[in-house]
C-alpha cells in the first residue's frame, strides 16, 4: 500500500486543473501583455482567472495580484506594509513565533533595518488570541501578520476577531493563508483581512503560482521590478498555464469544502485517536480549531527522521519537524514555539491527509506507526532510560 | 536519494542492536536535545572485542553509523578498535551526506568512550592522546 499523507507539503494537481492548463502551452500561448488578437485572448483568460480567484475569497478582482507563490506574496505583503508604516514613522510589527519562514525571515530583515518586531506567544495549543493582539498594538504599530492556519500543527487562528481588533486600531492586517485557502471558507471582507497570501499547489493547483490579495487602497511595494504587469506591482510575463490552473483549482477546492470536510475530519480524528493510543504520545496543535486534514504528534524517546524512513518503507509518506529532516541542528521552530522541549520536538510526525485518502489507509497508518514507534523505542537508549526510571517522561 | 544503499541496508537491518547486561565497557555520547544519542556495550576477552551491542536514538544515518561501526570492530583487538575513525565508518557506508557526517563522528566517539570505560574499570593505563577524539564533545560539532 502506498499512502501519500503529506498534503501540507504539496498536493496532487487535479486532472481538471491539468486539462485547463494545457491549452495555454500550445493554443493560447500568446503573452497577455501583447496587443494582437491572441494576446488579448490571453488577457481575457487572465481577467477570468482573476475574477475566479477573487470570488472564492470574497475579494474584488482588482485586489488580486498573481505571484510566484505563497512566499513571494508573504514577502510583498509584509514589505509593503512596512514601507507604508515607515512613511508615517510607524515601525512596529506584530506577528507570532510560529509563522512560516517566508514571514519570519522577512521580519528578520526588517528588524535589521530598524523595525521593532513583537512575536506573540502561541501557547501550548498553538493558538493566539485577539486579546493578545489588542494588548500588543501600540501607536507605532504598522502591521499585524498572523497565519490563518499553521502549516505544521494545523491550528486555525481566530482571524475574524484579530482582524476586527486591527480594523478598530487602524492597523494593517495580513494573514498567510497558504494552508487554509481551499480547505476552509474564507471571506476577506467579513473577516477584516487587509492582505492575504495563498499558494495554488496547496489546493491541487500547480506549483509556482500564488496570489497576494491586497485591499483597495493599500499601496504595494514591488519585490520584482520590471514590466507593468499586475498594475506595475509585480513584473514578469504572466505564467498563464499556472494562473489558469490556479483559477480552476481554487474554485474546485472551495466548491468542495462542504462535501469533503466531514469525510476528511472523520479520517483525521480516527488517526489522532489511533495514534494517541501509543503510550507517551501527545497531539500538537489545538484539538478542535484545526485544519481538517492535519495530524501532528510527538512520540517520546524516538527521532523523527528514522521514523519517516521506516514509514516510507511501509509506503507511508509523511513529514517530521525533527532537526535531521530540516538540515539544521534545531528541530521545528513551531514545536519549540508551543513549548515542546528539543528532545520531544525531534520525535514529531505530521500526517496531512486529503479527500482521496481512505478509512482503510488510516487503519494501515495507525497499525504501521504503532509497530515502527515500538521498534525504534526498543533500540533507543533514551527509551530504555525512561523505562528504567533513569529519566523522567516529558509526555505522560 | 539522500542515503547510499549501504546506509539504507544498515538502517533497515541494523547489526548488533541491543544491550549487553554484563558489559566490560559502556560508552554513551551525544544528547537528546541535539537529536542523537549513541550507547555502545562491549564484551572484551583477552583484549579482543568478543561482543558488541548498540542502542541509538537518532536519524537514519545515526543508526546506520552505529551498526557499521560495531561491525567494523567486532572480533578485533581493542587497540585496533581505538584506531577506528569516523571517516572509516562513513567510507564503509559508501559515504554520508555532508550534514550527516557528525553521525559517524558520534559512532567513533561512542566506541572510544566505551573502551575508556573498560580501561578505567580494569585500571589499564593510557595517555591523554589515547582518547583524543573524546576531547571535543558532540555539542561543539
Amino acid at each position: 500500500m502506498n499512502i501519500y499523507a503529506d498534503n501540507a507539503a504539496t498536493t496532487k494537481t487535479s486532472r481538471t486543473v491539468i486539462d485547463a492548463m494545457l491549452p495555454y502551452f500550445d493554443k493560447f500561448y500568446a503573452n497577455p501583455s501583447s496587443l494582437h488578437t491572441p494576446g488579448q485572448e490571453a488577457m481575457e483568460a487572465l481577467t477570468r482567472a482573476r475574477e475566479a480567484v477573487a470570488k472564492c475569497i470574497g475579494a474584488k478582482p482588482n485586489e488580486i495580484i498573481f505571484t510566484s507563490g505563497g512566499s513571494e506574496a508573504d514577502n510583498q505583503a509584509i514589505v509593503s506594509a512596512a514601507m507604508i508604516g515607515k512613511s508615517k514613522g510607524k515601525m512596529h510589527i506584530i506577528s507570532t513565533a510560529f509563522e512560516h519562514h517566508a514571514v519570519l525571515h522577512t521580519l528578520d530583515k526588517l528588524e535589521k533595518e530598524g523595525f521593532k518586531i513583537t512575536l506573540l506567544d502561541v501557547h501550548e495549543n498553538g493558538m493566539v488570541s485577539a486579546e493578545q493582539v489588542r494588548e500588543a498594538i501600540c501607536d507605532d504599530t504598522c502591521l499585524v501578520t498572523i497565519m490563518y492556519a499553521n502549516n505544521e500543527i494545523g491550528s486555525i487562528q481566530p482571524i475574524k476577531e484579530i482582524g476586527a481588533v486591527c480594523k478598530e486600531k487602524n492597523v494593517l492586517f495580513h494573514t498567510d493563508a497558504v494552508q487554509a485557502v481551499g480547505h476552509v471558507h474564507i471571506d476577506v471582507k467579513d473577516e477584516n483581512i487587509d492582505m492575504l497570501s495563498m499558494s495554488a499547489h496547496k489546493f491541487h493547483g500547480p506549483k509556482g503560482v500564488g496570489v497576494l490579495y491586497a485591499r483597495t487602497g493599500i499601496r504595494l511595494t514591488n519585490i520584482i521590478e520590471g514590466g507593468a504587469q499586475e498594475k506595475g506591482k509585480r513584473a514578469g510575463t504572466h505564467n498563464m498555464p499556472a494562473i489558469a490552473g490556479m483559477a480552476v483549482a481554487i474554485k474546485e477546492a472551495c466548491d468542495a469544502i462542504d462535501t469533503h470536510t466531514p469525510k476528511i475530519v472523520k479520517m483525521r480524528d480516527k488517526l489522532i485517536e489511533g495514534l494517541l493510543q501509543i503510550p507517551h504520545t501527545v497531539l500538537n496543535g489545538d484539538r478542535y480549531s484545526r485544519l481538517p486534514g492535519n495530524v501532528n504528534v510527538c512520540f517520546e524517546g524516538i527521532e523523527g527522521e528514522s521514523l519517516l524512513l521506516m514509514l516510507d518503507m511501509d509506503g507511508i509518506y509523511a513529514s517530521s519537524g525533527s532537526a535531521c529532516t530540516s538540515g539544521s541542528l534545531d528541530p521545528s521552530h513551531v514545536l519549540l514555539a508551543i513549548g515542546r522541549p528539543h528532545e520531544i520536538a525531534h520525535g514529531s510526525l505530521r500526517l496531512s491527509i486529503d479527500y482521496d485518502n481512505t478509512d482503510e489507509e488510516m487503519d494501515y497508518i495507525i497499525e504501521k506507526t504503532k509497530k515502527v514507534v515500538e521498534y525504534l523505542r526498543n533500540m533507543s537508549p533514551v527509551w530504555s532510560d525512561l523505562k528504567k526510571g533513569k529519566r523522567e517522561y516529558v509526555i505522560q | 536519494m539522500l542515503y547510499s544503499e549501504k546506509v539504507m541496508d544498515h538502517f533497515k537491518n541494523p547489526r548488533n542492536v541491543g544491550v549487553i547486561e554484563d558489559a566490560d565497557g559502556i560508552g554513551e555520547v551525544g544528547n537528546a536535545k541535539c537529536g542523537d544519542i549513541m550507547k555502545i556495550y562491549l564484551k572484551i576477552d583477552n583484549d579482543i572485542i568478543t561482543d558488541i551491542k548498540f542502542e541509538t536514538f537518532g536519524c537514519g544515518s545515526a543508526i546506520a553509523s552505529s551498526s557499521m561501526a560495531t561491525e567494523l570492530i567486532k572480533g578485533k583487538p581493542v587497540k585496533d578498535a581505538l584506531k577506528l575513525t569516523n571517516k572509516a565508518v562513513a567510507e564503509a557506508l559508501d559515504g554520508l551526506p555532508p550534514h550527516k557526517m557528525h553521525c559517524s563522528v558520534l559512532a567513533e566517539e561512542a566506541i572510544s568512550s566505551a573502551i575508556k570505560d573498560y580501561y578505567d574499570k580494569n585500571n589499564i593505563p593510557y595517555t591523554d592522546d589515547t582518547f583524543k577524539s573524546l576531547a571535543h564533545s558532540h555539542e561543539e560539532e
